[in-house]
């Protein structure tokens, strides 16, 4: 943790958010920071290329820690929408509930929402890590290309609508799957990845063996004339 | 009566105009196949254009300018309005976005090649940037696209400007296709996406929806670039007047406004042919929502969709764009609909001029093609040069035109320089029907 | 294209600050909706009386119009200039007498809403600036709507600016776009409705008004709307006693809400609530697609 460095504070109540983006994006690696007074600001954190810890306290707007890569930025209250959109690599950690669309588009990384995650959750993710231990609202995963959603609670309706290569693992109940999307048996490759996620994320208590897994039938795949009344 | 007296009463065969031969083979083709037809380029029926209008030359009360002396300014600065870095180009004839996948590499490396000699700029598409392009393109705007294929923070940093596209001209409301014979192993790979798979694009962003929300989104663009870059926002033409209004309240600094005569790599015929506004149609309440804002010629305007000519240009202009982009157009400077290559599109069940199988991959030209061996036959320097010659000729003719106007630059031109032919032309311009003061809806002769 | 916000009150220890509340969250909304701004806020009601409110007042017809109401409503009635805004306050049987007057007075005043507790302002401009205009810092009540607006497919006006109110006591802000409200306002004007504007918000408000008088109570009124109303909409509905919220079933608009022992609260953006009293411990949650959230004061 950042405890053994030297961490610098950034008080958003008395500058602003262009003086906050540019220092964090222009920080040498390894620093530290601690962005008190957030309020809900947006675009908090975005565009970070350095590996650096940041931490904002509090609850922070839209797209928070957006585009991220090699920064691991820990949010104590709750994201709004879009928070880690497109991120590359690092990780982002929520420690309350993450608004619609968390994660969305992602190429990498790892984002942890440790409470509840709104409608959308990874929707399009192209290889990121989600592992959320509450629940995530509909269309969670919708479109996901590559990479895996792990949710601990429960899944809203239409989950992993259109999917294509994303693994979807979740503990709880699933309200309804979306088109293309089936159940799967899991393979020892599938838990192994469970399994390491969930350790990734500081998820101790709960077994990886309470998960099902989800993936795409593939059967939209191409466009063919039996599939039309999944459009 | 006589012998011969059936052929006398039997009458000539006759189509219907309703159900007319192309029609027919829609109809044949869906009972056949179940699912739609889905095709490339633009809409191919017959649409008021810019050829409606005319220009009114300078004779005993307006004075020209002399040709090929007298100066005539070509150039234009997109982006002032935020953003710390506007574009800077010689002309105003741009290069339309179009993709790596719905375009061959070295098509892209042509058109690149071709822009930077004319000193305008060439646009990325869905599925990201490529090196070649980058690497020839000496102003090069990235694409933000609903699916953000091969979206990287870093090429977002390496653009010259950034345009969130919001709709296309050839299908607004809704997303592109890149079917699996385009999907080869590179276009996969940057897509994140199984080879060969049909690819569905997304027709709303995953992390927006309206002005309110894009209004944080163009935050976010400009905070992680710094506030240099431009920021564009692109919309298919459908409600231009709301659309522009909206686009401007949620800060962009260029707005790209693209007609129904867009063309794309793939969608529906029926979207096409049936959804949008034509160009012609687009400009002027566009231009009125730019100007009830007061920000006509701040938030500067790029109208596209079936440009052709340097006349096309000079019109645009002249109803209030401050620049334009060419798509379609581009690709037949390059070699697209070649009658060359009529004995390759007989094969294909094609003819010059008729080609629209851009979804299918095996393009004769090597343009709209994933097919190594096809692909080699564009020689990306030769393809440039093609490029330059053609954006060249464009902006000569749009000069010739502003001289003949009076005009020492092209951005003089006004719409009181033009007249319409038609009384729909005239209608959708709110230009005078030449020869007169009058338009529909405008009481007077 | 807009902010919502809304504030219900549990506790009425906390009631004297209701428009304090609201008015910080509003102005936290400006981003979201820079063109007008509106508020319904809701008192407590008077026995026997009734409130109207009234906008398009000026210098030059208020005296004219003070003394039409007056001479209409009689003894005890009382009329409250705030800025552009008027509210009238007469027995209730007067109502259709009252209505009448205000709908032919003319000269740019216009009916704003009424009932037994429901006081409605809207104006142009930033929402910080109607907020101020209004004083709504000082109103006092049970619970408050507000909204701030980016004027999409219509004019930015005050007659076009939230809340919009069709019935008595009723109000509904919108974030959003509705893909039919035209076919709908045609068939509730056959209906007998009247629209004052083209936006389609108006026409939500409309049909909820109209399945209210048709006799559905609030949450059956909204439940029917999601299949009536097509496009992408968050609406957050103010009645007498109470509020509700409904999102269509894509939800691709902004809601979050917050509750605590004291108050309800809606917003579009987390940071809306950031002033709120015990916010950090507050119950944070997104309200789910087609399901209609309803709270109520006992009556």
């Amino acid at each position: 943790m950042s405890g053994t460095r030297n961490t610098q504070v950034f008080d958003l109540s008395t500058s602003n958010l262009r003086e906050l983006n540019s220092r964090l994006q222009n920080e040498g690696p390894d620093a530290a920071w601690e962005i008190q007074n957030p309020v809900g600001r947006h675009a908090l954190a975005v565009g970070l290329t350095q590996p650096i810890s940041v931490t904002i306290d509090g609850h922070a707007g839209y797209y928070a820690a957006g585009m991220n890569q090699r920064a691991n930025v820990v949010i104590t209250g709750n994201a709004g929408q879009g928070v880690g959109e497109n991120m590359m690599s690092g990780s982002v950690h929520v420690k309350g509930n993450a608004s619609s669309s968390a994660g969305a588009t992602a190429h990498g990384g790892l984002l942890v929402i440790d409470g509840d995650a709104g409608a959308r959750c990874g929707i399009s993710i192209k290889g990121a890590d989600i592992v959320v231990r509450g629940s995530v609202g509909h269309m969670s995963a919708f479109m996901a290309q590559s990479g895996n959603l792990v949710v601990c609670g429960d899944a809203g309706d239409a989950l992993g609508d259109s999917l294509y290569e994303t693994r979807i693992f979740v503990r709880g109940n699933v309200k309804g799957l979306g088109a293309d999307c089936e159940e799967k048996e899991m393979t020892p490759e599938d838990l192994a990845i469970l399994t390491s996620l969930l350790s990734k994320a500081g998820v101790t208590d709960i077994s990886p063996s309470e998960f099902r897994l989800f993936g795409s039938a593939r059967k939209l795949y191409h466009f063919r004339v039996d599939n039309a009344s999944a459009y | 009566m006589t012998e011969n007296h059936h052929d006398v009463t039997k009458t000539f065969p006759r189509y219907s105009a309703t159900f007319d031969e192309f029609t027919i083979s829609q109809i044949q083709r869906a009972a056949a196949t179940g699912i739609y037809d889905i095709r490339g380029g633009g809409t191919k029926r017959k649409l008021p254009h810019f050829d409606d209008l005319l220009f009114l030359g300078a004779s005993m009360s307006r004075y020209p300018l002399e040709g090929y002396r007298e100066r005539c300014g070509t150039d234009v600065v997109l982006g002032t309005r935020f953003a710390k870095k506007p574009i800077h180009l010689k002309t105003p004839v741009t290069i339309a976005g179009m993709s790596f996948g719905a375009l061959s590499a070295q098509a892209k490396e042509a058109l690149g090649r071709g822009a930077s000699a004319v000193g305008t700029s060439t646009t990325t598409g869905d599925g990201g940037m490529t090196p070649e392009e980058r690497g020839h393109s000496s102003t090069l705007v990235y694409q933000y696209l609903p699916s953000r294929y091969g979206m990287n923070p870093d090429d977002l940093r390496k653009a010259d400007a950034i345009e969130i596209v919001v709709g296309q001209g050839a299908k607004p409301g809704g997303g592109g296709m890149l079917l699996g014979q385009k999907i080869s192993a590179r276009v996969a790979k940057m897509r994140d996406l199984p080879e060969g798979i049909d690819q569905r694009s997304a027709c709303r962003h995953p992390d927006w929806t309206g002005p309110d929300d894009l209004e944080i989104k163009i935050e976010e663009l400009r905070e992680i670039t710094n506030w240099e870059k431009p920021i564009y926002v692109k919309v298919g033409a459908s409600r231009p007047y709301y659309d522009i209004s909206l686009a401007v309240k949620s800060g962009a600094d260029v707005v790209v406004l693209d007609g129904m005569q867009g063309g794309t790599a793939a969608t529906q015929e029926v979207f096409i042919e049936h959804v949008g506004l034509p160009i012609l149609a687009a400009i002027r309440p566009a231009v009125q929502a730019l100007q009830d804002l007061g920000m006509h010629r701040k938030v500067q305007l790029i109208v596209s969709g079936g440009i052709r000519t340097g006349a096309d240009v000079a019109k645009a202009l002249a109803l209030g764009a401050d620049a334009v982009a060419i798509g379609t157009a581009a690709l037949i400077a390059l070699g697209d609909q070649n009658p060359d290559l009529a004995a390759e599109y007989a094969k294909l069940g094609a003819k010059p001029g008729t080609y629209d199988d851009w979804q299918d991959g095996r393009d004769p030209a090597g343009i709209t093609t994933q097919d190594p061996e096809l692909a080699k036959r564009l020689d990306p320097i030769l393809g440039g040069r093609r490029i330059a010659n053609y954006l060249s000729v464009m902006t000569m003719e749009a000069q010739t035109i502003a001289r003949a106007c009076g005009k020492s630059h092209l951005h003089n031109l006004e719409p009181e320089d033009l007249v319409a032919l038609t009384m729909e032309a005239a209608a959708m311009t709110q230009l005078p029907l030449a020869g007169t003061n009058w338009y529909p809806g405008k009481a007077g002769f | 294209m807009c902010g919502i916000v809304g504030l219900f009150i549990k506790n009425p220890a906390l009631q004297p600050e209701l428009g304090r509340l609201t008015s910080l969250m509003l102005k936290t909304m400006t981003e979201r909706g820079p063109d007008s701004a509106g508020f319904a806020v809701y008192g407590s009601p008077a026995s026997g009386q009734r409130k109207m409110t009234v906008r398009g007042i000026t210098d030059e017809n208020i005296g004219e119009f003070e003394a039409g109401f007056l001479k209409t409503a009689g003894g005890t009635a009382d009329a409250a200039k705030h800025k552009d805004h008027v509210v009238l306050t007469y027995a209730s049987e007067l109502e259709p007498a009252i209505r009448a007057f205000v709908n032919s007075f003319g000269h740019g005043v216009h009916f704003a809403a009424s009932g037994e507790s429901i006081e409605l302002y809207k104006g142009v401009g930033l929402p910080e600036d109607v907020v101020a205009r209004f004083e709504l810092e000082k109103m006092q009540g049970t619970h408050a709507i507000g909204h701030t607006r980016m004027a999409t497919e219509s004019a930015v006006t005050t007659a076009g600016a939230h809340p919009f109110s069709t019935g008595p006591d009723q109000c509904l802000v919108h974030n959003g776009s509705l893909s039919n409200h035209n076919t709908l306002r045609r068939r509730l004007i056959n209906e007998g409705l009247t629209f004052e504007t083209e936006n389609d918000s108006e026409v939500a408000a409309g049909y909820l008004s109209w399945r209210l008088a048709q006799g559905d109570k609030l949450d059956q009124a909204l439940e029917s709307s999601i299949g009536e109303l097509d496009g992408f909409y968050t609406f957050v509905v103010g009645t007498r006693e109470g509020f509700a919220v409904l999102r269509d079933p894509v939800a691709c608009k902004p809601a979050v809400m917050a509750e605590t022992d004291d108050y309800v609260a809606f917003a579009s953006e987390y940071r809306a609530f950031a002033d709120l009293p015990g916010i950090e411990n507050a119950k944070v949650f997104e309200p789910e697609p087609q399901r209609v959230y309803h709270w109520e004061h006992a009556a």
